[in-house]
């Protein structure tokens, strides 16, 4: 079932232009080096047994490391229909560390994601309820077609990964 | 051409010049989109029809709603401002500009402070606005108006901003391309955002209960705008509120798609300010983020404007239902060739722009471009909230009618015995008694035809009546449908048919098209009906396209006396002019008795809906017309009603090979094209369909169009002629009936 989950998961993030890598916790800071360009600057991820201690990602993050890094890592939810991340705004800073650097990587357990929009929101409403009451749903990088033609990377990142740590 | 005739004429030329190729190409790119999204739900008019039950609750509940985002937001730390007016506005917005000693302020996209014009006022206290949307910032730079609700800078190509920005920033190295002028752009604007002191932005809803506000956006930079400055303005009309988060999942779903065709839009940001994110101060760039939020300052200002007079009008009510989409411009034929420059008031544009500017600007903003609004209704079907939005048009129209005053009211008034008011324009009074007009024409032709025709009386309807010379106007039969009915011995089966038919004449199908009338009679007899015909009324729809709604009232009422008897013996009422049958199924039941409205809809079928019935039960196809290629175009309101398909089926059935059209409008939509202010307008948004069918594999094929006003239209700008669909497929030789 949830192998079944993260593969549908992986074929929306495929059509939102985001690539996806599956890793096992214990695997997760050698796979997470494969994805991650330097400089890099993230915030702490919460997962039991996963983390970016041993890590070349720089936290807590500061205004020079928003703006010079090239890539920016935080913890996501995930909706399955389209490929989405849940950010999840805290005094950490995951939401600037989301948006500011080129590249986005987000890291979601497969038990954070959540089959639908609708889904979503009855969970949105609980953790709204519980004061995480602000959140980005977020697919694919940002984009414009402001200048005639669609480009990526406006004010957002130009690229998103996501990793699933799968057995979490 | 009277003064104002011929200046709204000389602007719409113009702007058909400038601006209206980068729109077409814009709403052309978009509009696909959208289908394309669509097509891969089948649940989408589900999701309307909970996004409008959310929003008629929300409206109808507004001031607990607006006293919940109070106490919630207050709650969360944050204040909330309920403007009465944009002044008030403005004030309170500079008052914080001015105590947090603001000099610079960074503002994502928001058709709200357009509408109160907050930039300049933040000017004048000295405060820098930067508009970070890269659309908005391309009008900042070239200073003006946007000319779409969702894509302000939708008439500018990819040339227009290189030019622009070349011109205005001198960069070393001229721009070219959409990804120079984006990475332009966001370097420069997102320098700005960082040194901003205060951050502005819109709100596409605000949830009541916890107090937070939606953003939908594609860049990003509503994000930046919201969490980077530690001050946080939000500016919402007081409509978009809405309950709680439980009621996001439709707008989630259909906003984006209506919008601009992606199944969801890349960042929906739901915060409920002041956010928890940590203030990023780029002015100490090495302070590591302190994870408190403690110095975030939020103001929630929510603008009343008129909205709260919307409430209380029974008529513009639903504009408030509108969630800033653009679907309806986009689907409209006129906005995509003059686009919102034209097809606008102050601030708001396209279709539903009508019911916004008499709302919050008043009726003056919303007559300059209300009759740009043909009533084809195509929008009504891309409104993710299911908006009638060609009602609010006709009724704005008919109240700005009753403010006008004109001195030809002579001329028209022995002629048309309407029940609006002297005072209607001229112009309107006459298109808008299409029946009495074609009744005299019929009575009197040919020589009516000719004195039409005639040099000297087309210049005097053109100065008079705007009605423009190069139209040619309908040429009226001496006999008309009613007469040659009545004048037939009656066929040997009347009496004993399998289904008994009344057939509606409209005022067409009576005095000018009468063949497709006859065709229509020919066809249903041969499929085993029994067929009457009703006499001939004008069913509103002329008035109401000239915003006359208490002669179209009369009209209906009429309709109904003469049509009753019928539907009390049980026949089916079949109509051939498809937008009568809108008018039946669509606006009776706003002009009608609810029962009378409905019985009448219920039992009301296009003419060939109905012979896809009749073949469906059972009904000997061999008798009809069959076979051959045809190309052909359906009507845009029957369309809206998703009869179109009956025709397509009737002639898959019968064997022929049909291309169909694929725009949304003809371009004539009834006495649009006459019109000579509107005249070239019309001829251009024709030309798209005129194309299709010039088209190599195309022109050959037989041409066949559903409504009169598509035929006239083709008829000018093509060789050859067309067909209504049923003279096609009519059984080639009449019947001679027996005598009994
Ligand atoms: S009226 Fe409907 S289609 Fe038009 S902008 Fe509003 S929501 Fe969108």
């Amino acid at each position: 079932m949830r192998t079944d989950t993260t593969d549908r998961f992986a074929d929306s993030l495929e059509a939102a232009d985001v690539s996806c890598t599956r890793v096992e916790a214990a695997e997760f800071a050698d796979a997470l080096a494969g994805v991650v360009e330097q400089p890099a600057v993230g915030v702490p991820l919460g997962i039991d047994g996963v983390s970016l201690d041993d890590t070349d990602v720089e936290i807590p993050p500061t205004p020079r490391l928003l703006r010079e890094a090239e890539t920016g890592v935080t913890r996501v939810h995930g909706i399955v229909s389209y490929g989405t991340f849940v950010i999840q705004g805290d005094e950490a800073g995951a939401e600037p560390v989301s948006l500011y650097p080129t590249t986005h990587v987000g890291v979601v357990r497969a038990s954070d994601l959540h089959e639908d929009v609708e889904e979503t929101a009855s969970w949105l409403g609980e953790e709204f309820d519980a004061g995480r009451d602000s959140a980005v749903l977020a697919t694919g990088a940002s984009a414009t077609a402001d200048m005639g033609e669609l480009v990526a990377g406006v004010h957002g990142p130009q690229r998103v990964h996501a990793v699933v740590v799968t057995d979490r | 051409m009277s003064a104002d005739r011929e200046r709204k004429a000389a602007k719409l030329r113009h702007l058909l010049e400038t601006e209206g190729d980068a729109v077409f190409e814009n709403t052309t790119h978009v509009n696909e989109g959208r289908y394309e999204t669509n097509s891969h739900r089948d649940d989408i008019d589900e999701l309307r029809g909970q996004a409008r039950a959310i929003k008629e609750d929300a409206i109808e509940r507004l001031p607990e709603l607006i006293e919940a985002a109070r106490t919630s937001v207050e709650a969360n730390g944050g204040e909330v401002y309920v403007a009465d007016d944009a002044a008030d506005a403005n004030r309170y917005i500079t008052e914080i500009a001015e105590s947090k000693g603001a000099e610079t302020l960074a503002k994502s996209k928001s058709m709200t402070t357009e509408e109160i014009e907050v930039n300049d006022a933040l000017a004048d206290v000295g405060v820098d606005v930067t508009e970070t949307d890269l659309g908005e910032f391309v009008l900042q730079v070239a200073d003006e108006a946007p000319s779409h609700l969702v894509g302000p800078a939708f008439h500018k190509s990819t040339e227009d901003i290189a030019e622009l920005f070349n011109a205005h920033f001198d960069p070393a190295e001229p721009l070219e391309t959409a990804e120079d002028l984006t990475q332009f752009a966001r370097d420069h604007v997102g320098e700005k955002i960082m040194d901003a002191d205060v951050g502005m932005t819109g709100a596409n809803f605000v949830f009541a209960e916890s107090g937070t506000i939606a953003l939908v956006t594609n860049e990003g930079n509503a994000r930046k705008c919201a969490v980077t400055p530690d001050t946080h303005v939000a500016v919402a009309g007081v409509e978009k509120l809405i309950p709680s988060v439980d009621e996001f999942p439709p707008f989630a779903e259909l906003i984006a798609r209506a919008a601009g065709g992606q199944d969801i839009a890349t960042y929906l940001s739901l915060l409920s300010p002041p956010v928890d994110s940590p203030v990023v101060d780029f002015d100490a760039p090495d302070e590591p983020l302190d994870g408190s939020a403690d110095d975030r300052e939020f103001h929630l200002v929510l603008l009343d404007n008129g909205r709260t007079e919307m409430r209380d009008d029974d008529e513009l009510r639903e504009t408030l239902y509108c969630i800033r989409c653009g679907a309806c411009a986009n689907s409209c034929a006129n906005f995509q060739h003059v686009g919102g420059h034209a097809f606008g008031g102050e601030t708001y544009t396209g279709g539903i722009a009508t019911g916004w500017e008499a709302g919050v600007h008043g009726l003056d903003s919303a007559a300059e471009f209300n009759d740009l609004c043909t009533g084809c209704s195509r929008c009504v079907d891309a409104c993710p909230v299911e908006i009638d939005i060609p009602w609010i048009n006709t009724v704005v129209r008919d109240r700005v009618n009753r403010g006008t005053d004109t001195e030809f009211d002579w001329l028209v008034e022995g002629l048309t015995p309407d029940a609006d008011p002297g005072g209607v324009d001229v112009q309107k009074r006459l298109f808008g008694n299409f029946g009495a007009l074609a009744k005299l024409g019929s009575a009197t032709a040919p020589v009516s035809n000719w004195l039409a025709d005639w040099g000297p009386s087309r210049a005097l309807m053109e100065r008079v009546a705007g009605v423009d010379r190069r139209r040619d106007l309908p040429a009226f039969q001496r006999e008309t449908l009613v007469d040659w009915f009545e004048s037939r011995e009656p066929l040997a089966t009347a009496g004993d048919g399998d289904r008994e038919a009344v057939l509606y004449p409209d005022a067409y199908t009576n005095y000018v098209l009468v063949d497709r009338g006859k065709a229509a009679v020919r066809t249903l007899e041969a499929l085993g009906v029994d067929v009457t015909v009703a006499p001939c009324h004008e069913s509103g729809r002329a008035p109401l396209s000239q915003g006359m709604i208490a002669t179209a009232t009369e009209n209906a009422a009429r309709v109904a006396d003469s049509l009753d008897p019928y539907l009390d013996d049980g026949r089916d009422v079949v109509v051939v002019e498809p937008s009568d049958l809108a008018a039946f199924r669509r606006e009776y039941e706003r002009l009608l008795d609810a029962d009378r409205a409905q019985r009448l809809a219920a039992n009301s079928y296009e003419v060939m809906e109905y012979v896809y019935g009749l073949l469906e039960n059972g009904a000997d196809a061999d008798t009809l017309t069959a076979g051959g290629d045809v190309a052909y175009h359906s009507h845009c309101q029957q369309r809206t009603l998703d009869v179109d398909q009956y025709t397509e089926a009737v002639f898959d059935r019968l064997g022929y090979d049909v291309v169909t059209s694929d725009v949304e409008c003809c371009g004539m939509a009834g006495s649009f094209g006459y019109k000579s202010e509107y005249y070239e307008l019309s001829v251009d948004v024709g030309e798209t369909l005129a194309d299709q069918f010039e088209a190599a594999d195309v022109d050959e094929r037989e041409l066949v169009a559903s409504g009169a006003s598509c035929h006239e239209q083709l008829e000018s700008l093509l060789p050859q002629a067309s067909t209504h669909p049923v003279e096609l497929v009519a059984p080639a030789v009449e019947r001679v009936p027996r005598s009994r």
